[in-house]
């Protein structure tokens, strides 16, 4: 995988027609959706979020193999591990926020809405 | 000094106010500077300097020379943070027995921000961003970085950040929060003035740069190695780069975005980290140390590589476990992502959390203690070369050590919550920082000073300098983990009980001692010009190296390498010198390289008054600079044609240049 | 690792590359600007982090039951999607070597970028003539704050897309011009699906709380 391996835009996957209309079709039923089951509600509301967060999800990754033309190919796989790594380190910054700042206010503050308090 | 209440449409907050001519020691500060600054701009002019100058550096897309002129910022920018450094310990060594000293408490509160500002965002960083872009391209057979105009306006956007904190000094104040500005203190209310405005601003000017830089030498590192060189046949020196850029990448941007949200507090008067309205400080503390912690390995990463580099040389054997450096190096990037909240197990998180956080930093030290054994099995049996950056190497070691094993005892949550914010922190980060960080960077510059200048660095004032750094560091902060030990908190202005200001004394001769060393090494600098002809190397290769970038003339052409060398094995110069390879001596062909452009200048000359007038809060400047850099950049993308060609005579005509100088060296 | 491979014991080894094919320029640049976009995406990391840890701040405040408007939201997310389809038709028409179409394209995509920001700033006016200003409480901060970024982004992007119509006519269809095409066109998508996640966990999320 050295340097001169590499020529021209190698790395940029093209995309086609065909691709491009698959995934906008995708797109919208998968934004379509979880606007539905919020304005509609036929479900419970700890159902419909696990759901509109797995349809989104999905559709970043319907953006991400047919707009982004994501591959493990491209630039040699580079793009693929930074791609990786940035999602780690996204979860580490994300989950790892919401964790210590609930623990601290479950610890050190009044709750905020002062429900919990007996 | 009261903001004043109403804003002038012309100059902002600016008003006569901000120039602190009632306090006498920034005053003589100011004439001391302008004296020098106003002999150093006649001398350029006088000896007509200022054309070569624009033409060969400022504008210069040569990395190389960029990492030259980082050098050169960094050097000056330490002599600012030391000059804090002395102040502080001259306060704390006399502010006893009902003495105020001599600091008034705003004007110390700046001394000590600005000392950390500077000394991390302007001293360390400029100086390690220096060494790795001028060595990669080198050590992995490349003529320039990916994206060479970019590289020059990064080193602009640094400058510009450290220029703007420099004017906070004469114009306005600093920050008096410390070096991370916390809020609820960094906040309007209890900073109204323009402080912790420089200090925004100026890091934002300043990240953008190190960002820019940071993808720029990942995309070389991955894009231009030298055919043949796969990952694992990459010099260390190039690893520990590459993961440290990847760091810079994935944190920088942290930074930035935390400063744009207290930007936006101090503003707009948004609510993330105010007291009120559903705002929480303690976001700002968790924000700023998840880029916090990387920063450190951001830091000391690439002066372990440059220590394998040394080790290996002047042991004159190949590096003990390269395939568990290059491991460790990477285990140390993905873990320091993990440690953050070690910062702050006080905040009273719980805890589970404080437990889990305490770990991932002790497991941390496995992988750096690998690597001190790593170097020990390099030099066991080796035939050592007691050179000047191998003797700043075993310094480290030894120094290191000490601020390693204090650093496991902060991590246990337990005696955080005594040695929190104590003295006993401020001497455990010197340590590191100094012992690891500082001593690299002097290991680094003996060592690669050769290749960038042509001869070698005197050897009588490299040793003062060494021994005054050495003997002076631990003078000045074994008093301080004692103190620390005994409770006492940092950032204290006077103290009440006279039995420690011993200690302090002490520190105090400790920062005298390393003064002689810093200027120890600016007579070093200066004696080896003067001494040029008799350090001169004409071999390109005066230490016996093993790396690419000692394959070629020292100083290396514009273009680095006449031919792009093939590589086999991991030490490919000493693999190449073993077998007895000679570059070839004709069939030069003519090299394409980028053309100098002054775009990245003015650029960054345009953000950084965009800066001072958000600083200032002079409306109109900042939306005239802002357009200014969106034309000069839009415009800059208009010229397509960046590169010129090297002709192959020119190429032949230097290289028979160098073959006559190697010629007569023999 | 070609070079490596054709290195026999029997073939003597060549250290330098005496007959050096001329590298193609930007040959880094894609992967360059993908590493960009991958801080870019730490940047709304640390908002959405931000929104996450101080959404529910409301400080006796408007929540977002009382604010958002779905509809409002569906329609702007179609704008956005539109967006994406239409520069996808650029860059297939600059597949094609179509520069006028090229054009054409880019500029239905800017028309939509600027309709998706019309009915941001929209929201944004409306929300702040009645008393939803950012400084009302943390959530506001937040809120104004992660999808003004994204706002500012489309507008960043806008400006690029004219300046690629400016030089598309310039110069026409040239390999410097096509590598910038594709840049823009990963920062185009790439803004599209950090508003996936701004509908999914801002709006929708918003409206289940």
């Amino acid at each position: 995988m050295s340097g001169d391996a590499h020529h021209a835009a190698d790395g940029a996957a093209h995309g086609t027609l065909r691709g491009y209309l698959t995934g906008f079709g995708l797109s919208v039923v998968l934004t379509a959706i979880p606007f539905w089951l919020v304005m509609a509600r036929p479900l419970a509301a700890s159902h419909t979020a696990i759901l509109i967060v797995g349809f989104a999800v999905l559709q970043i990754l319907v953006h991400v193999v047919y707009f982004l033309h994501m591959n493990r190919r491209s630039e040699g796989g580079w793009t693929m591990i930074a791609l990786i790594f940035t999602l780690i380190v996204v979860a580490i910054a994300m989950s790892g926020s919401t964790w210590v700042m609930y623990h601290l206010n479950t610890n050190m503050m009044p709750p905020h809405e002062m429900r919990s308090v007996p | 000094m009261a903001a004043p209440s109403e804003l002038s449409p012309i100059f902002g907050r600016l008003t006569l106010d901000a120039l602190p001519l009632h306090e006498p020691i920034l005053v003589v500060t100011f004439l001391v500077v302008a004296a020098l600054g106003t002999l150093l701009l006649g001398a350029i002019t006088w000896f007509r300097l200022w054309g070569y100058l624009w033409k060969e550096w400022f504008t210069s897309v040569d990395h190389k020379k960029i990492g030259v002129m980082y050098m050169v910022l960094g050097i000056i920018m330490l002599l600012r943070g030391f000059s804090d450094a002395i102040m502080m310990r001259l306060q704390q060594a006399i502010a006893f027995n009902g003495s105020e000293g001599y600091l008034p408490p705003h004007h110390y509160d700046q001394v000590f921000s600005a000392h950390g500002v500077i000394m991390i965002f302007f001293v360390a960083m400029p100086l390690v961003t220096g060494i790795m872009n001028f060595v990669v391209p080198l050590q992995i057979g490349a003529r320039d970085v990916s994206f060479p105009f970019l590289n020059n306006f990064s080193f602009w956007m640094t400058t510009g950040g450290a220029i703007l904190v420099m004017t906070s000094l004469f114009v306005g104040e600093f920050a008096k929060t410390g070096w991370l500005a916390y809020p609820p203190l960094s906040g309007t209310t209890y900073s109204p003035d323009v402080g912790v405005d420089y200090y925004i601003w100026g890091l934002q000017v300043a990240g953008i740069g190190t960002t820019l830089s940071g993808i720029n030498l990942i995309c070389t590192i991955i894009k231009l190695r030298a055919p043949g060189m796969s990952l694992m046949k990459m010099p260390i020196f190039t690893w520990t780069a590459l993961c440290t850029n990847v760091l810079i990448v994935a944190t920088f941007p942290v930074l930035t975005a935390v400063l744009a949200l207290l930007a936006l507090d101090r503003y707009v008067g948004m609510n993330f980290f105010t007291t009120e309205l559903g705002g929480n400080p303690m976001m700002y503390v968790n924000l700023i140390w998840i880029w916090g912690h990387p920063e450190v390995y951001i830091l000391i990463l690439p002066l372990f590589g440059v220590y394998s580099e040394v080790t290996s040389t002047f042991s004159g054997k190949r590096l003990f476990g390269y395939t568990s450096m290059v491991y460790a190096t990477v285990v140390i990037t993905i873990l320091s992502y993990l440690v953050w909240l070690h910062h702050f197990f006080t905040m009273g998180s719980g805890a589970s959390v404080n437990s889990f956080f305490a770990i991932t930093t002790m497991v941390i030290s496995i992988p750096t203690g690998a690597k001190l054994f790593n170097w020990l099995f390099t030099m066991y049996r080796g035939r050592i070369r007691f050179e000047l950056p191998m003797m700043w190497t075993i310094a480290f070691m030894l120094t290191f050590v000490v601020g390693g094993m204090t650093g496991v005892l902060l991590a246990v949550p337990p005696a955080d919550f005594v040695l929190h914010n104590s003295l006993f922190l401020v001497a455990h980060f010197h340590n590191v920082i100094i012992g690891g960080v500082l001593f690299g960077l002097f290991a680094a510059i003996n060592y690669w000073f050769p290749k960038a200048f042509g001869f070698k660095l005197d050897r009588f004032w490299g040793l003062v300098s060494f021994w005054c750094w050495v003997v002076g560091f631990w003078l000045a902060f074994m008093p301080l983990y004692i103190l620390g030990l005994m409770g006492v908190t940092r950032r204290m202005r006077v103290f009440d009980d006279p039995s420690l200001q011993i200690f302090f004394v002490i520190a105090g001769f400790g920062v005298a001692v390393i003064f002689v060393g810093i200027m120890a090494l600016l007579i070093q600098i200066g004696v080896s010009i003067r001494n040029r002809a008799r350090l001169r190397d004409a071999t390109g290769d005066p230490w016996n190296g093993r790396t690419l970038e000692w394959s070629t003339t020292s100083p290396p052409p514009e273009y680095n390498f006449a031919f792009t060398p093939i590589i086999h094995d991991l030490d490919a110069w000493y693999d190449m010198k073993r077998r007895g390879q000679e570059q070839p001596m004709s069939g030069f062909r003519p090299i394409p390289m980028p053309r100098n452009t002054g775009a990245g200048v003015f650029l960054a000359a345009f953000a950084t008054v965009c800066g001072f007038a958000l600083i200032w809060q002079i409306w109109w400047l900042v939306a005239a600079s802002f357009i200014a850099a969106l034309v000069t950049a839009i415009g800059h993308t208009f010229d397509y044609d960046r590169s010129h060609r090297i002709p192959a005579e020119t190429v032949a005509a230097t290289e028979a240049l160098r073959t006559r100088a190697l010629a007569a060296a023999e | 690792m070609t070079s490596e491979t054709v290195t026999t014991q029997a073939a003597p080894l060549r250290f330098y590359d005496v007959e050096e094919h001329e590298h193609p320029e930007g040959g880094s640049t894609m992967l360059g600007f993908w590493i960009y976009l991958m801080s870019d995406c730490l940047i709304f990391a640390i908002l959405f982090a931000c929104f996450a840890v101080l959404g529910g701040n409301y400080a006796a405040g408007p929540s977002p039951r009382d604010l958002f408007d779905l509809p409002q939201v569906a329609l702007s997310t179609a704008m956005l999607l539109f967006s994406s389809i239409t520069f996808g038709f650029a860059m297939l028409s600059m597949q094609a070597g179509r520069r006028g179409a090229t054009q054409g394209w880019l500029v239905v995509t800017a028309l939509f970028g600027l309709a998706f920001l019309g009915m941001e700033l929209r929201e944004f006016a409306h929300l702040i003539s009645i008393g939803a200003t950012p400084q009302r409480s943390a959530f506001l901060s937040a809120f104004f704050t992660l999808v003004g970024t994204h706002g500012l982004h489309v507008t960043f992007g806008l400006v690029w897309i004219a300046t690629m119509i400016a030089q598309v006519g310039r110069h026409g269809l040239i390999p410097a011009n096509q590598r910038r095409l594709m840049c823009l066109s990963l920062f185009w998508h790439f803004l599209d699906i950090i508003w996936i996640g701004v509908f999914t966990f801002v709006y929708l999320m918003g409206m289940l709380r």
